[in-house]
């Protein structure tokens, strides 16, 4: 009887069980806890190990006279990547582009849409099932249909995109949402909050650790659906490269294009890295 | 000292205030009638029964009870934070519907935002209700000082040890000046000494600034060390069990805990709550003979 009393009051234990219950699929905590580099001394090292693979691999292509379609030379794929950046650039700022735009839709709806949706258990109840399936689901599936209707211009890969994102986004967010703090919503109310003081003031900065994990996310998955809707159908960006380049056996010009997406995939994780850091330290 | 002749019970809706007998100090606030149900999986739980008290302007009242005897629940329904099912809450005349500016609260735990460093909050009230916080700097400076946070502005709560925090929170209590402030179990989590500490502190800062304070406890020395009165409730369902003055002069100190008077008192209000005292909140109100 007395637990069951507890229950109404607010205590720091239920908080506790709180943070605990965030552990599942979508606490990408492990991502966003590796460190970087502490001291000059550890980032020699880390350069060191690059220079030494990356050599590592040039004479051992050489020495086994692996031919160039199966693998080129780490020093050929730079040279490409250096001489013929002026190729790559254009299809570089069509991915951004459509990464950018289809990003910014599916991220403000899917933070939006777990803002609202966590205030109505049973809305939400209703509406999770459809929102797994999108999340489960590659939206890269949905481009053939796209094209088929559209075109090949950007506006189906930008609908892909922010399929992939918004979803993620907003599974993410829900998480953080539904993390009441009840002792908290108490003492804003003691101070006698409206129910928007509430939201801006106490649960958005609880559940902004959670929001800027479903960002980045959601920013990787909005990279590899982009890539991969240009694969599927596109005249232009990075994924028209791939197919273009393989299909021609350039391959110095195909990896090239690899090591500008996988900088892409690096520059996303670091600045969402720097952001949580800045935003969210406090929940260390 | 005030005497234990509370709860005038007040008898029809138009119940008129009463401001105390002539050269009492006039009554802050007042629980009529105070009840409170809930309803759960297994059925209704009587938290709260018909409980009535009468609290005069500057007094250190503590509430005092076993775990699950609805103290928290009585506390709760003072600040306007819990609705009662039945009975009202009196402060400054005007009936308590909802939080009050002239209440302010005081959480079992810290309950610091840990996004916000110290600083930012003890502003945390003044940005919920839109006052310029200026005027209130150096007033807030001194608090800090006074309770030894100075120099730790800028610190997270999470680098602040569990009694800073609190006092952390008592400053952002006192920072707006409230009439009343309600304590639930405020220092339940620290440790003896600690806890030692912050009972001082909070006897200091009552008797400069002559709050009226309504501090609920489980800790029978705590309360006695600190309170006008003591109120005792039964458990389940929460009604009043006796209401012990206690005489101790001021300022108390911690030696005084050990003294025969001290002892026999709590030996007393243990007595009174192991008996689990139900029925008759007036004839309860007279001493008891606790033999």
């Amino acid at each position: 009887m007395a637990s069951e009393l507890r229950e109404t009051l607010p205590t720091f234990n239920q908080q506790g069980n709180e943070e605990t219950a965030d552990v599942d699929i979508t606490n990408w905590s492990a991502l966003t806890s590796t460190a970087f580099a502490k001291s000059w001394g550890e980032a020699a090292a880390i350069v060191g190990l690059a220079v030494v693979v990356i050599a590592g691999l040039e004479l051992l292509l050489r020495a086994a006279n692996v031919p160039a379609y199966t693998m080129p030379l780490p020093s050929e794929v730079g040279s490409a990547l250096l001489g013929n950046f002026s190729l790559f650039a254009p299809h570089l700022a069509a991915t951004l582009r459509v990464l950018a735009i289809g990003y910014a839709i599916g991220a403000i709806i899917g933070i939006v849409l777990a803002g609202v949706i966590t205030q109505f258990p049973f809305a939400e109840k209703i509406i999770t099932p459809y929102v797994l399936l999108l999340v489960t689901t590659p939206m890269i599936a949905l481009v053939p249909l796209l094209v088929q209707k559209m075109g090949f211009g950007p506006a189906p890969r930008i609908i892909a995109v922010s399929l992939a994102v918004g979803p993620m986004v907003m599974i993410n967010s829900a998480t953080g949402f539904r993390r009441t703090d009840l002792a908290k919503i108490a003492l804003a109310r003691s101070y006698g909050a409206s129910t928007m003081q509430i939201f801006r003031k106490v649960r958005f900065p609880l559940a902004l650790p959670m929001i800027i994990v479903g960002l980045m996310v959601g920013a990787i998955f909005g990279m590899l659906t982009a890539v991969g809707a240009e694969i599927v159908g596109s005249g232009e960006g990075l994924g028209n490269r791939l197919m273009f380049y393989s299909s021609r056996i350039q391959m110095a010009n195909f990896w090239a294009v690899i090591v500008i997406l996988a900088t892409m995939g690096i520059l996303i994780y670091v600045f969402f890295y720097w952001v949580g850091k800045r935003w969210a330290s406090w929940q260390a | 000292m005030v005497q234990t002749h509370p709860q005038p019970r007040v008898t029809g809706a138009n119940g008129a205030q009463t401001d105390g007998v002539p050269g009492e100090r006039p009554i802050m606030m007042s629980v009529r009638h105070a009840t409170k149900h809930y309803k759960t999986g297994t059925g209704t739980v009587h938290a709260l029964e018909d409980l009535s008290l009468e609290i005069p302007k500057g007094e250190f009242i503590c509430i005092l009870g076993p775990s699950g005897c609805g103290k928290s629940t009585l506390l709760w329904g003072m600040s306007g934070l819990h609705e009662l099912t039945d009975g009202q809450v009196i402060v400054n005349g005007a009936p308590v519907t909802g939080p009050r500016p002239e209440i302010g609260m005081i959480f079992q735990d810290a309950n610091l935002l840990p996004w916000r460093d110290l600083w930012q909050n003890i502003q945390f009230p003044f940005e919920i209700k839109k006052i310029d916080f200026k005027p209130y700097e150096p007033r807030v400076r001194d608090l800090l000082d006074d309770v030894g946070l100075a120099g730790f502005e800028k610190k997270m709560p999470r680098e602040l040890s569990g009694g800073m925090q609190q006092r952390a929170s008592i400053v952002r209590c006192l920072s707006y000046d409230p009439d009343v402030i309600l304590m639930d179990e405020p220092f339940g989590a620290l440790d003896a000494f600690t806890r030692d500490e912050m009972n001082l502190l909070i006897q200091k800062i009552w008797m400069e600034t002559g709050k009226t304070i309504v501090f609920v406890t489980h800790n029978v020395s705590e309360a006695i060390f600190l309170a006008d009165r003591v109120v005792v409730l039964t458990p389940r369902p929460g009604r009043l069990a006796h209401i012990f003055p206690v005489d101790l002069p001021r300022p108390r100190t911690i030696d005084m805990t050990f003294s025969p008077e001290f002892i026999q008192m709590i030996l007393k209000v243990k007595a009174t709550i192991e008996r689990g005292v139900h029925g008759n909140v007036a004839a309860t109100a007279d001493v008891l003979d606790l033999g």
